[in-house]
């Protein structure tokens, strides 16, 4: 696979420099809202690590899952559950046990509903998510409706030695933000691997991937249980950030919200997923500070962006690119390809 | 347990699946033939338990706002097709999962604009309410006798359309294919829209007649979305026969879960769906897909 | 007869009460061509399905090179060496045609479950990859994408990337559907190189190319073999004649 267009990569160092550079001069742009965006700007990333993650099982395998909030909550249930009542959780012990539970639930998930597909695999997703909403509403130890609070940040510390507050806010932003970019490098990473390349063949044409030698059910299922635990590592990150865990976090409409993400971004392109985090919770703030009705705005966006915008702000973008290079180039005197090799269009 | 307790909690569970088989009915016909998986078929059924309030107090009669509502649910379903729906038949499943959803966040806005947040009741008819008695100490609510009632006549008719009509031989073919469907000299671009506005009918008028049984609030319609899910995976999809089934093995369960197990009450219908997923895969009737 | 490569015996299969494919025993020799004739709906296609897994059979067995392979899935058959290519185009449209076959390729390595290496590090997948591509003839179209070529070099890269799994029988399903005189004649001569190193097994309905690269021809109508012998003896068979192959006139 070839890298993105020039322009595109630099749009995105861009957009990631003014990230990195926000918590040292945000303060004097926007004043006294400072803490206030440092914090949505921490929640969008932690959503654009989930809507990322999906996007390798959505855009990439093909698999629409409406259960990707599912392995969310249940890991920050489980920082949660292992926090104990009056001092920190360990991250060296919270964080790999929120990654094997949210793991664990993936592969027992996955093996259920993996021979299944379009719209089966789809309503069993759906219904999967609200069995594990009722199993968190309804299970003593979990409380119920109202959830359950963390009263300490995980302690990131080495022999009684801190190594991160992450209860400051500027440093859980920064480690959000390197996490995000991790995690879209090893996706990146892995889609130009034999194992993507097995991924994105399963999408286009799965009976000629099981023609070839491959057996397609334990390639969709290893990325289920990928996007599953990175989809819990940012639930990880969001019962870290909010201190507060509750049954709406596993809700099938918050894995809806992060299909839209992905969609809205463009899927299939790994970028997209991000930009459409930005994008989705932009237009979220956006229309609730316009009306109490955000969802009737929202709502129609959804509704005009399926209709009007198929490939998303990154195929658009991306045609973007194309039509400038083309004309950057002198008009040729061939047309450009009629089908892009997916090579062309992620990295 | 004593037997009455027993029975009683049957027939609810009974009633209670024939309900859900009027929404999922409409839910797999949907796939069925049209192959769209169409999220906003619980906000029809919440539509049509607010037109049953909104029309009672209008018109000062329940009877009045069944009768007025289905058309009106007909006609919205029209339209939903007309303009949105038929533009996802050539699109994939994820555009249709959004759209429909999109659809959602429209319709439970539009509900909290027009009568706001709290819940409301509608009162039960005073021909249909009272008990009657069944047993020495055994009174069952006249109205949801009338309730189970009306849906099995519905059932009832649904079967002699399937089994007697062309329309139902497309149904019963799990037809996917709509060149042989028009050359069978039937209108496709209406036939999806009459079985668009079917269920969303069906939806529409389970939610106006159970609205004495089960009042009127916003989200009413996600919960039964998702136990329509269950019920069409478990029964099969594109299946009414699967449907029917399901949705009373659903009900049942449903009813003797809260009973036998409280805690879990809510979980209980999923763990029957994991399980007959382990049996069968692809649901109990698994037909064309 | 234990020589053979690939055995069918008493192969069978029904859908509901129709039986498509009807107590039908063949074999095929190591460097040998069989070709499978017969009209529409005769069940070669159901055949195929048969001997490659996408199919289980009702009844009857598959054995290749000495081990029944009768039910196995379409992947456990690839990988014992069985290469399909299928009747309707089946590439992958957005994939560059190396790429097709680089995926093809991928499949023999142990496991695909490699994740942090590049693909194009892979010396010995693109490697086996660009042979297939020159074995069939579109090497000058490496890097175009397979859904922009046209429909007969999309049937050549059919075959390509069944060339690249490194097959040790081809089952090639009407390899020239829908292919004019010019294109057609170039796929036959794909497929006597082709017929030179791999024991073929050739559904077709192109009577010039079953005659001048087949060694044996196996006639079969509504499920049931007819005829089944070298091509001469098939072609002198009256039955076969008269169902079949009528005046000598070409059958399409």
């Amino acid at each position: 696979m070839q890298s993105l267009p020039r322009s595109i990569q630099i749009l995105l160092i861009v957009l990631t420099l003014l990230l990195v550079f926000y918590p040292m001069f945000g303060e004097a742009l926007v004043g006294d809202k400072y803490d206030y965006y440092l914090q949505k700007l921490t929640t969008i990333m932690i959503l654009a690590i989930m809507a990322v993650s999906l996007d390798l099982l959505v855009g990439v395998a093909g698999m629409v899952s409406v259960a990707h909030a599912a392995f969310f909550g249940v890991a920050g249930y489980t920082l949660a559950l292992l926090a104990p009542e009056y001092a920190a959780p360990s991250v060296w012990i919270a964080l790999p046990l929120s990654l094997g539970v949210a793991a664990l639930t993936a592969l027992i998930m996955g093996a259920l509903i993996i021979r299944t597909s379009g719209i089966f695999f789809i309503m069993v997703t759906i219904a999967f998510s609200q069995m594990l909403f009722y199993l968190l509403h309804d299970a003593p130890f979990a409380g119920g409706s109202d959830g359950i609070f963390l009263m300490f940040k995980p302690e990131v510390a080495i022999a009684g030695v801190q190594l991160l507050d992450l209860s400051n806010r500027a440093t859980l932003f920064y480690v959000v933000l390197t996490s995000l970019i991790l995690v879209y490098l090893l996706l990146r990473t892995l889609l130009r691997s034999p194992f993507g390349r097995v991924l994105f063949g399963i999408k286009e044409n799965e009976v000629r991937v099981q023609a070839l030698g491959y057996n397609p059910l334990a390639y969709k299922l290893v990325a289920f249980v990928i996007a599953g635990t990175v989809s819990g590592y940012a639930g990880f990150l969001s019962a870290t950030q909010y201190g507060f865990v509750n049954p709406a976090d596993v809700s099938w409409m918050l894995s809806a919200h992060a299909l839209f993400m992905v969609i809205l971004g463009g899927m299939g392109t790994l970028f997209g997923a991000i930009l459409g985090a930005f994008a989705f919770e932009g237009l979220h703030y956006w229309y609730s500070s316009m009306t109490t009705h955000w969802e009737l705005l929202m709502g129609i966006t959804v509704i005009l962006m399926v209709l009007l915008l198929p490939k998303g702000i990154a195929g658009l973008l991306l045609q973007l690119d194309e039509r400038w290079q083309r004309r950057r180039r002198g008009d040729e005197p061939e047309p450009a390809p009629i089908v892009k090799t997916k090579a062309e269009e992620h990295s | 347990m004593d037997f009455p307790t027993f029975l009683i909690q049957t027939m609810n569970g009974l009633q209670q699946g024939l309900l859900l088989f009027l929404v999922a009915s409409g839910l797999t016909l949907i796939f069925g033939i049209m192959h769209i998986i169409n999220l906003a078929h619980g906000v029809l059924y919440m539509i049509g338990a607010y037109l049953a309030f909104w029309l009672t107090s209008l018109l000062g009669n329940f009877f009045l706002a069944l009768v007025a509502a289905v058309p009106l649910a007909v006609l919205l379903g029209i339209v939903m097709e007309k303009l949105l729906i038929q533009r996802l038949y050539d699109r994939g499943h994820l555009d249709q999962v959004l759209l429909t959803f999109g659809l959602i966040l429209v319709f439970d806005a539009l509900q909290s604009m027009l009568w706001g947040n709290n819940s409301h009741s509608v009162a039960v008819p005073a021909l249909l309410s009272g008990s009657i008695t069944l047993t020495d100490n055994l009174n069952y609510p006249i109205y949801r006798l009338f309730l189970s009632g009306v849906c099995v006549l519905i059932a009832i008719g649904m079967y002699l359309i399937i089994q007697k009509t062309r329309l139902g031989m497309i149904i019963r073919g799990g037809a996917s294919n709509r060149e042989m469907v028009q050359g069978l000299g039937i209108n496709i671009s209406w036939t999806y829209t009459a079985v668009f506005a079917v269920g969303a009918a069906l939806a529409a008028f389970a939610g106006a007649i159970a609205a004495p049984v089960s009042s009127v609030y916003p989200g009413m319609g996600h919960e039964i979305l998702i136990i329509c899910f269950v019920v069409v995976v478990i029964g099969g999809v594109g299946s009414i026969k699967g449907a029917f089934l399901a949705a009373l093995l659903v009900g049942l369960t449903s009813t003797w879960g809260a009973v036998l197990v409280p805690h879990f009450a809510g979980a209980v219908v999923y763990a029957l769906m994991a399980a007959v997923l382990l049996w069968k895969p692809r649901g109990l009737f698994a037909g064309a897909q | 007869m234990s020589n053979m490569i690939l055995q069918t015996h008493g192969l069978t299969r029904y859908f509901g009460g129709l039986v498509a494919v009807k107590d039908v025993s063949l074999s095929v020799a190591p460097c040998q061509v069989h070709a499978i004739i017969g009209p529409n709906g005769a069940g070669k296609s159901t055949l195929v399905n048969l001997l490659t897994g996408h199919l289980k059979p009702s009844s009857g067995q598959v054995i290749f090179c000495g081990r029944d392979i009768s039910g196995l899935a379409p992947n456990a058959t690839s990988q014992l060496g069985i290469g399909r290519s299928f009747q309707r185009t089946n590439i992958f449209p957005s994939f560059s045609c190396l790429e097709n076959c680089a995926l093809a390729a991928q499949s023999r390595l142990s496991h695909s479950m490699r994740f942090f290496r590049r693909v194009e590090g892979y010396a010995a997948v693109r490697a086996r990859a660009e042979r297939a591509l020159e074995l069939c003839g579109l090497s000058h179209r490496a890097q175009a994408p397979a859904g922009a070529i046209s429909y007969g070099e999309q049937r050549q890269l059919e075959i390509g990337m069944v060339l690249a799994t490194e097959p040790s029988c081809l089952v090639l399903d009407e390899p020239m559907a829908g292919m004019g005189q010019e294109e057609s004649a170039q796929v036959v001569e794909l497929l006597r190189s082709l017929a030179r190193e791999y024991p073929l097994v050739l559904v077709e309905h192109d009577m010039d190319a079953v005659f001048s690269i087949a060694h044996v021809l196996t006639v079969m109508v509504n499920g049931e073999v007819l005829a089944s012998g070298s091509v001469d003896e098939v072609r002198c068979d009256p039955a076969v004649q008269e169902a079949y192959l009528g005046d000598g006139e070409e059958v399409y």
